[in-house]
C-alpha cells in the first residue's frame, strides 16, 4: 500500500508521464487539424487568391467582406450555397433519426443475455464503419446502377425502379403532387411559393425535399454508421444494472413500457453523444458525394462541404469557399446547441445539470462505478 | 513502478514524441512564395530536371510521353520527369500556393483563365515560332488579357458517329448522310426502332453547345467580353435539341441507361451519337466488333458549326527552369513528337501544318480535321466555369424545360461574372 508521504514525487511524476503520452497527439491535432482551421479562418476574412503563402505580406484583410458577399448579394454562388444548404439539411432530418433509432434498435436485440452468435452479430453489423467510405460508396454506385441490383430485385415484384443516380426530382415534391399540392416536381409549383425567394432559391424549390439521388447516400450513411452508433448503445445499455429491470417487472410494467420510462430515459448520456456525433457527421458529408456524384443530378447531392471544396480548388475562390465552411461551423454549432437543451435533465437544477452534463461529456458514463468508458 | 522501469518509459515516451514531431514537420513544401513577375528567367547552365504533370488514361500515355521526350533529353542533356496526376486541379493548387509547382503541366482550357489571373502562369506564347502555326481558334482559346499565354497541345472536334450496321439496316446510304437539321431529324427517326434511339446527344453545353453554334450564335461574343446567351440563334439551337428528345427519336445518355455517348453507341443503344475524336480509343478498346464511321456534323439555318476542345502545355511562373520547360514545348510543337502523340492518344495536332500527316494517316478522320475550320472552342473567362455548369445543370432538363428561361438566367449569371 503506498504511503502517503511518497504522495507529491509519485503525483508530479505522474503527471510528467502523463504529458509526454500525450504530447505527440497534441502535436499532431495542433499541426493538423487546429493550425489548418486557424489559417482557414484567416483565408475567409482575406483576399488570398492561392498563389503563394496566405501568410505572406502580399494578402491583405478585407473582414467580413466575403461572408457579406456570399450570404447577402444575388449571385450564383448565394443560391448554389442555399441548395447545398437545403441538401444536407433533408439529409440531416432523414439520416439522423434514422440511423439512432435504427442503432438503438439493434442495440436492444443485441442486448438480449439468451441471444446466440451475437460477437458475431455485433461484428456484422459494425463491419460497414471500419471498411473505406470510398470502397463502399463505389459499390452503392453499381448497386443502385439504372440497370443494377437494387432495380432488378424491385423489378421481381413488379416495381419500375428509378434511374437513381440520375434522378432529380425532390420526393416531397413528388409527395405533394401526389396530394395535389404543386403538380408534381416537373412543373412549376403554386405561385405562392414560386413567387418569393429566400437566398436566391424560391420557397417552392427549398421545399424539393431529398432528391432520388440523394436517397442513394442517405441508405448508405444509414447503413454503415448504425453499426457503429449501435456500439454505444451497446456499452450504454449495459451500465444499467439488471436490478432496475427486475423491480420494473416486479412492478408489472409491461416490455414496452420499460423501455419507454426506464430504459430510454437511462440512455439519455448514450442518446445524447449518439445525436450530437450525429450530427457534426451528417452536416459535414463529403467522401459520398466526391466519390459518387459531385453535386449532380441537378446540383441535388451538393453539400456545403464539398461546395466549398469546389470554390476553393476548382473555382480558385478561397475567400468563399473557407466563409462557407465557417458558416456551415456556426450552423453545426447551433444545431448542437438546440440538441443540448432539447436533452436537458429536466429535474436537476442548473448547477446540478451542469456538473452532470460534465460527467457525461468526459466518459460518458452512469453513475455506476463498475463500468469502464465508452468502446 | 519501480524507478527504472518509470524512467525508462519516459524516455521512450520521449523519443517517440520526438520521432512524430519531425515526422509531422519534416518532408512537406516550403512556404515560401513564388516569384513575382512573368519574366523569363535567362537559361541556366548545365542540365537540369523539368518536372512534366501530365493526366493519363493509364500507364501507356505515361509512357507514350516519356518516349515522345527522350529524343529532346538526348539532344539538350536535361531531364523530364514525367508525373501522371491523380487529381490534376488539387496538385496544381497545391503546387501554386506552396510555392513549387511543377515547371510544365497540362491545363484545361476552363480552368486556365483562373490561373492566368491569378498569376500562377507564365505567358510565353509570343515567344514561339510556331505561333503563326497554331489554329486561330485555339491561339485565342488561350489568350487572356491580351497575351497568348500557353502553346496547345492537341485539340478534339465533334462530329456524328454512326453505327454503319445500323445505318445500312434502316436502308440508308452514303448519299442520306444528313447536311442540314431537318435531313437529321429524318435519318434519326428512320434509326430509332424498338429500343434502339436513333441519336444519343449529351446533356451539357459541350454538346447542346453546337447547335447554338450552328444557328449562328455562341454563350459569350468572339473577344470573350460580353454575354450574348440570350439571344433569337441561341433560341433556335436550343430549341431544335428540345424538338429531337421530343419527338423520341434522340434522348440523352441516362434515359438509355449509358454514361456517355460512346458507351450509348458501343452498346447498340444508340444508331448516331455526338462526340469527339477520344470515342476513337474508347470504341477500340470497349467495342471492338463496332463498325462506324464519323462525319461532320449537320449545318445549321447559319453555317455548319462544331465544338473544340483543347489543352495547354501551362508552365508555371514559380518554375526556376522556365527557359528549359519552353525549349521542351518549342520541341513538342513540331510535326515529329505531335504526330506520335496524335497516334497514340487519339488527338489531333494543334499546328496546321500537321494537318496533311494527319489525314494521311487517320483517312477515316477527316471529318474530325476538317471541323477545325469552323469550330468553337469553350468559353474561358475566369469565374465562369460556375455560370457553365448551372447551365448544364438547366439543360438536363430540356425534355420538359423551358430554353428561353435557361438561356436568360445563363445571360444573367454571367453577366455578374463578366462585369
Amino acid at each position: 500500500m503506498p504511503s502517503r508521504t511518497r504522495g507529491s514525487s509519485t503525483r508530479s511524476a505522474e503527471t510528467r508521464s502523463g504529458w509526454l503520452f500525450t504530447a505527440p497527439v497534441i502535436v499532431v491535432l495542433g499541426l493538423f487539424l487546429v493550425l489548418p482551421i486557424l489559417v482557414a479562418l484567416w483565408v475567409s476574412v482575406s483576399d488570398w487568391t492561392g498563389r503563394g503563402s496566405p501568410l505572406s505580406s502580399s494578402v491583405s484583410f478585407v473582414g467580413a467582406e466575403n461572408y457579406r458577399q456570399l450570404l447577402t448579394e444575388d449571385t450564383l454562388t448565394r443560391s448554389d450555397f442555399a441548395t447545398s444548404l437545403r441538401n444536407n439539411f433533408y439529409y440531416v432530418l432523414m439520416v439522423v433519426p434514422i440511423q439512432t433509432v435504427l442503432a438503438l434498435a439493434l442495440a436492444l436485440l443485441l442486448n438480449q443475455r439468451r441471444l446466440k452468435g451475437r460477437s458475431f452479430f455485433r461484428t456484422a453489423y459494425y463491419f460497414p464503419s471500419v471498411t473505406s467510405s470510398v470502397a463502399i460508396a463505389s459499390v452503392f454506385l453499381f448497386l443502385f446502377a439504372g440497370g443494377g441490383s437494387i432495380n432488378a430485385l424491385l423489378a421481381f415484384f413488379g416495381i419500375d425502379g428509378p434511374q437513381w443516380f440520375a434522378d432529380p426530382r425532390g420526393v416531397l415534391h413528388m409527395a405533394l403532387g401526389a396530394v395535389g399540392i404543386g403538380n408534381g416536381p416537373d412543373a412549376p409549383g403554386p405561385e405562392a411559393l414560386t413567387s418569393r425567394d429566400f437566398m436566391g432559391l424560391t420557397w417552392w424549390d427549398w421545399l424539393a425535399g431529398p432528391s432520388v439521388a440523394m436517397l442513394t447516400i442517405i441508405f448508405l450513411v444509414i447503413w454503415v454508421s448504425a453499426g457503429g452508433y449501435m456500439l454505444l448503445f451497446l456499452a450504454g445499455l449495459q451500465n444499467i444494472s439488471a436490478d432496475v429491470y427486475e423491480a420494473a417487472a416486479i412492478d408489472g410494467s409491461s416490455r414496452w413500457r420499460t423501455m419507454r420510462a426506464i430504459t430510454v430515459p437511462l440512455l439519455r448520456p448514450t442518446l445524447f453523444t449518439v445525436l450530437t456525433l450525429g450530427l457534426i457527421g451528417t452536416w459535414q458529408v463529403f467522401d459520398q458525394v466526391y466519390v459518387m456524384s459531385k453535386g449532380q443530378p441537378g446540383k441535388t447531392t451538393l453539400t456545403p462541404a464539398f461546395l466549398s471544396y469546389d470554390q476553393s480548388i476548382n473555382n480558385g475562390e478561397w475567400g468563399t469557399g473557407t466563409a462557407m465552411s465557417f458558416v456551415l461551423f456556426a450552423i453545426i454549432i447551433g444545431f448542437t446547441a438546440v440538441q443540448t437543451f432539447a436533452l436537458r435533465d429536466r429535474d436537476r437544477t442548473p448547477r446540478e445539470r451542469r456538473g452532470a452534463l460534465g460527467r457525461a461529456l468526459r466518459l460518458g458514463n452512469q453513475r455506476n462505478p463498475r463500468a469502464g468508458g465508452m468502446p | 513502478m519501480s524507478r527504472m522501469t518509470r524512467r525508462t518509459t519516459a524516455g521512450v515516451a520521449a523519443c517517440l514524441t520526438g520521432v512524430l514531431a519531425l515526422a509531422a514537420c519534416g518532408g512537406g513544401s516550403s512556404f515560401d512564395e513564388g516569384t513575382g513577375t512573368g519574366s523569363t528567367q535567362s537559361a541556366a547552365a548545365g542540365p537540369v530536371t523539368i518536372k512534366f504533370l501530365i493526366t493519363s488514361n493509364g500507364p501507356a500515355d505515361v509512357k507514350l510521353q516519356q518516349d515522345t521526350v527522350k529524343p529532346w533529353e538526348d539532344k539538350t542533356g536535361n531531364k523530364v520527369e514525367v508525373i501522371a496526376a491523380s487529381d490534376r486541379n488539387q496538385q496544381l493548387t497545391q503546387g501554386f500556393a506552396a510555392g513549387s509547382p511543377p515547371d510544365l503541366f497540362f491545363t484545361e482550357a476552363s480552368s486556365f483563365p483562373t490561373y492566368a489571373k491569378a498569376g500562377n502562369l507564365l505567358a510565353y506564347g509570343d515567344q514561339l515560332p510556331m505561333k503563326s502555326d497554331f489554329y486561330q481558334g485555339l491561339v485565342s482559346t488561350f489568350t487572356y488579357d491580351g497575351k497568348f499565354y500557353c502553346a496547345p497541345k492537341d485539340f478534339s472536334t465533334l462530329a456524328l458517329i454512326i453505327n454503319t450496321d445500323l445505318w445500312q439496316q434502316a436502308g440508308l446510304g452514303t448519299g442520306d448522310v444528313p447536311e442540314n437539321w431537318s435531313a437529321l431529324e429524318d435519318v434519326a427517326k428512320k434509326l430509332t426502332s424498338g429500343k434502339v434511339k436513333g441519336l444519343v446527344i449529351g446533356d451539357t453545353r459541350d454538346r447542346v453547345g453546337a447547335f447554338m453554334k450552328q444557328a449562328g450564335g455562341w454563350i459569350v461574343s468572339p473577344d470573350q467580353t460580353k454575354m450574348t446567351a440570350d439571344t433569337p440563334a441561341n433560341l433556335a439551337g436550343v430549341k431544335e435539341v428540345q424538338k429531337l428528345l421530343a419527338s423520341g427519336s434522340a434522348s440523352y445518355p441516362k434515359g438509355v441507361d449509358a454514361g456517355w455517348g460512346g458507351e450509348a453507341l458501343g452498346q447498340g443503344k444508340a444508331a448516331m451519337t455526338i462526340e469527339g475524336n477520344w470515342i476513337k480509343g474508347a470504341i477500340k478498346n470497349d467495342y471492338p466488333n463496332l463498325k462506324w464511321q464519323a462525319v461532320e456534323l449537320p449545318a445549321g439555318p447559319a453555317a455548319k458549326g462544331t465544338l473544340s476542345f483543347t489543352e495547354c502545355y501551362g508552365i508555371a511562373a514559380a518554375s526556376k527552369h522556365q527557359a528549359a520547360a519552353i525549349d521542351l514545348v518549342k520541341y513538342l510543337s513540331t510535326e515529329g513528337p505531335a504526330m506520335a502523340l496524335a497516334k497514340g492518344l487519339g488527338v489531333m495536332p494543334s499546328i496546321r501544318s500537321a494537318a496533311a500527316a494527319y489525314k494521311g494517316a487517320f483517312p477515316n478522320d477527316a471529318a474530325f480535321i476538317a471541323g477545325a475550320e469552323y469550330a468553337q472552342g469553350p468559353v474561358t473567362v475566369a469565374g465562369m466555369d460556375p455560370v457553365l455548369k448551372d447551365f448544364d445543370t438547366q439543360l438536363q432538363s430540356l425534355p420538359a424545360g423551358d430554353p428561353a428561361a435557361m438561356l436568360a438566367r445563363l445571360q444573367k449569371n454571367g453577366e455578374a461574372v463578366l462585369k
